[in-house]
């Protein structure tokens, strides 16, 4: 009986340190995972070009995987109102017109090195990371959409109404304008953008993402061998996402 | 003196007119709010139509107010009397019409509420905060412009401060029209052309809306102005007209030149439905042709009534313009993949659709009432009637 109670006691005891060393460790383990991140006190580099290469040869026409897995991440979802529905990344269809040759390929915001919407901002909330990565600032965007007009891309979206869904890393506002922010969150933490990510698990592998600063990366060495083509590039933007195959 | 602007026996009607016009702008800022409270969705706007009818409205005023001061300019940098003395009503106008339209451009920002960082956070190197700064300056000029014209004391320096005024006028229309000139991913825009086209417009959006606030004024006081006035007024409007035609016609066939824009150009004059339509009949018949014949005609331009019917048609010429100009202009999808069909679920390579919405025509005429308000609280306090010294008034009693 008394053998009984100790145990349970015992084991409480136990449980509640362990507990405690739990609480007191875990926030040093998780910064051992987090090491190869940046730390959260430190501003982003500009020794770092985030970029993205997409190989429209390997995209298929019908496969949306890296645009629901965008939704997914950044809280995006359809209500059902194509024409305000906000579109972070969208696959496009295209067809020459001579040959008709036809290609599939995911657009989204192109991160420019000399991005329009930075320069017509009027308060300063669409800017430019130092790590290449193009935002908006929710708390000093006016909603005046001039970014909007600007971009060649088609790559922003006002919000339109209220959304109840968002992922807390990712805030959203009714009145701001917002695009793809190359997942900024996930890059913090090492890790590529969710819609990388879903291509390469559907192995797909038409998307490929890393630092074009890096002589000796992925898509550094990528860019170096292949023919790639930059979006409207006789707008001299100089943009972080590049096209192979089209 | 002026005291009898709106006399003492119109009094009852004058509250009645006041009364109309500020449930006008209370229907604006209802409509505001509205938009504010449920999100742009309510509205026609769209993420392919950023910029809709409040925009026409606003750019409208903001392009007449700069355009109104040519009156004052006239008199006082040019040194004609006639328009000397309608100098404050210029003035006047330009104020009102000018904090009519940003009225509109703010209320319909997505964060109306944040209109102090749209001031406190200024990007330069963006036309929008460009403009943010022309239009303080333009408020202050003007504003001393209007003391030193009314108050004896300081009309030395009228000259001066109109010259002033004269400059920054220029610039904040070259302003407005760089608003579109300086963006480089759409077709109907990227041009430097719109920065002088936005000045001519002015001049003569600007002209029509003073000639008809100028005819009320006087019939309200049974009063009638000069002919010699008329004709010169009516004439300068016929010029300016004609040289916004001009412009227009440069436009199209520069960019009819440019293969890559003759599907653009094909769009707005060709198969464009509402918006082709809008051009030929709305800017070119009506506001246009129409005015230029009455203008010039032997009989109806000599008829105070066919004139003011002129200076309306060239408004409504105006807002035609400035529809195609900036509606149109988004409607046309953005070439991405030159040279290739684009089709995608964000409405690529489509013409996107646009239907006005009811709250957004109330924030665009919201505004255009306050401008009345303003204009006509202002005649009634302070002189703005203009006396010419040689008129031939006719006064009823």
């Amino acid at each position: 009986m008394s053998n009984d109670v100790d145990n349970s006691r015992r084991k409480f005891i136990a449980a509640g340190v362990a507990g405690t060393a739990g609480l007191v460790l875990a926030p040093g383990v998780t910064l051992l995972d987090m090491a190869n991140a940046r730390p959260a006190g430190e501003a982003a580099s500009s020794t770092k070009r985030w970029g993205m290469l997409i190989d429209s040869t390997k995209c298929a026409t019908g496969c949306n995987d890296c645009v629901t897995a965008c939704g997914k991440e950044n809280g995006v979802a359809s209500t059902g109102r194509p024409e305000t529905d906000p579109q972070w990344i969208r696959k496009i269809e295209l067809k020459e017109v001579k040959s008709g040759k036809s290609h599939s390929l995911p657009m989204m915001c192109q991160h420019c090195a000399e991005p329009p919407c930075v320069d017509v901002c009027p308060t300063g909330a669409s800017f430019k990371r130092a790590d290449g990565i193009v935002l908006v600032d929710r708390h000093i965007c006016i909603g005046c959409r001039y970014c909007m007009m600007a971009c060649p891309y088609k790559a922003r979206s006002f919000v339109h109404e209220e959304h109840d869904d968002q992922n807390p890393d990712v805030p959203r506002g009714k009145g701001c304008v917002e695009s793809c922010t190359l997942c900024v969150h996930r890059i913090d933490k090492d890790l590529e953008p969710a819609c990388v990510e879903a291509c390469s698990a559907g192995n797909h592998g038409a998307m490929l993402f890393g630092d074009l600063n890096d002589a000796n990366s992925e898509i550094s060495k990528r860019i170096a061998t292949y023919a790639t083509t930059q979006v409207r590039a006789d707008l001299a933007l100089n943009t972080g996402v590049r096209y192979q195959g089209i | 003196m002026n005291n009898d602007v709106f006399r003492k026996s119109k009094d009852g009607a004058f509250y009645f007119v006041l009364g109309v016009i500020g449930l006008v702008v209370l229907a604006g800022l209802g409509a505001a709010y509205y938009m504010e409270h449920h999100g742009h969705v309510v509205t026609g706007m769209t993420n392919q139509i950023v910029w809709g009818l409040p925009h026409v409205f606003a750019i409208f005023l903001i392009v007449a107010a700069s355009g109104v001061l040519n009156v004052a300019s006239i008199g006082s940098v040019f040194g004609k009397p006639m328009y000397k003395a309608r100098g404050p009503l210029a003035g006047l106008l330009a104020i009102a019409m000018l904090a009519g339209g940003l009225m509109v451009l703010m209320l319909d920002l997505g964060r109306a509420d944040r209109l102090i960082i749209a001031m406190t956070y200024l990007n330069l190197k963006s036309v929008f905060a460009l403009n943010v700064f022309l239009y303080t300056v333009f408020f202050t000029v003007v504003a001393l412009y209007l003391w030193t014209m009314m108050d004896r004391k300081m009309h030395a320096y009228s000259k001066y401060v109109g010259f002033a005024a004269f400059i920054w006028r220029l610039a904040l229309t070259t302003g407005t029209g760089a608003i579109f000139g300086f963006l480089v991913a759409r077709q109907a825009y990227g041009t430097a052309l719109l920065a002088p086209m936005f000045i001519i417009m002015s001049f003569s959006f600007g002209l029509a809306v003073f000639m008809i606030v100028q005819a009320v004024m006087y019939r309200w006081n049974d009063r009638v102005l000069d002919e010699a006035i008329q004709h010169r007024m009516k004439n300068l409007l016929a010029v300016f007209v004609a040289a916004v035609l001009y412009f227009t016609v440069v436009y199209h066939m520069t960019n009819l030149y440019f293969a890559k824009q003759t599907d653009f150009e094909r769009f707005i004059l060709l198969d464009g439905g509402v918006y082709t339509n809008l051009f030929w009949f709305g800017q070119i018949l009506l506001g246009t042709l129409a005015p230029l014949a009455i203008l010039f005609h032997p009989d109806l331009s000599k008829r105070s009534s066919w004139i003011v019917m002129a200076a309306m048609l060239v408004i409504l010429g105006g807002f035609a313009q400035l529809y195609v100009l900036l509606i149109g202009g988004q409607a046309f999808p953005l070439s991405i993949f030159p040279g290739m069909v684009e089709s995608s679920s964000f409405f690529d390579g489509r013409i996107h659709t646009y239907s006005p919405s009811l709250p957004e025509f109330l924030l665009g005429i919201g505004g255009v009432a306050a401008a009345a308000l303003i204009t006509a609280i202002a005649v009634k306090v302070l002189p703005f009637m203009p006396e010419d010294k040689v008129h031939k008034v006719i006064a009823a009693d």
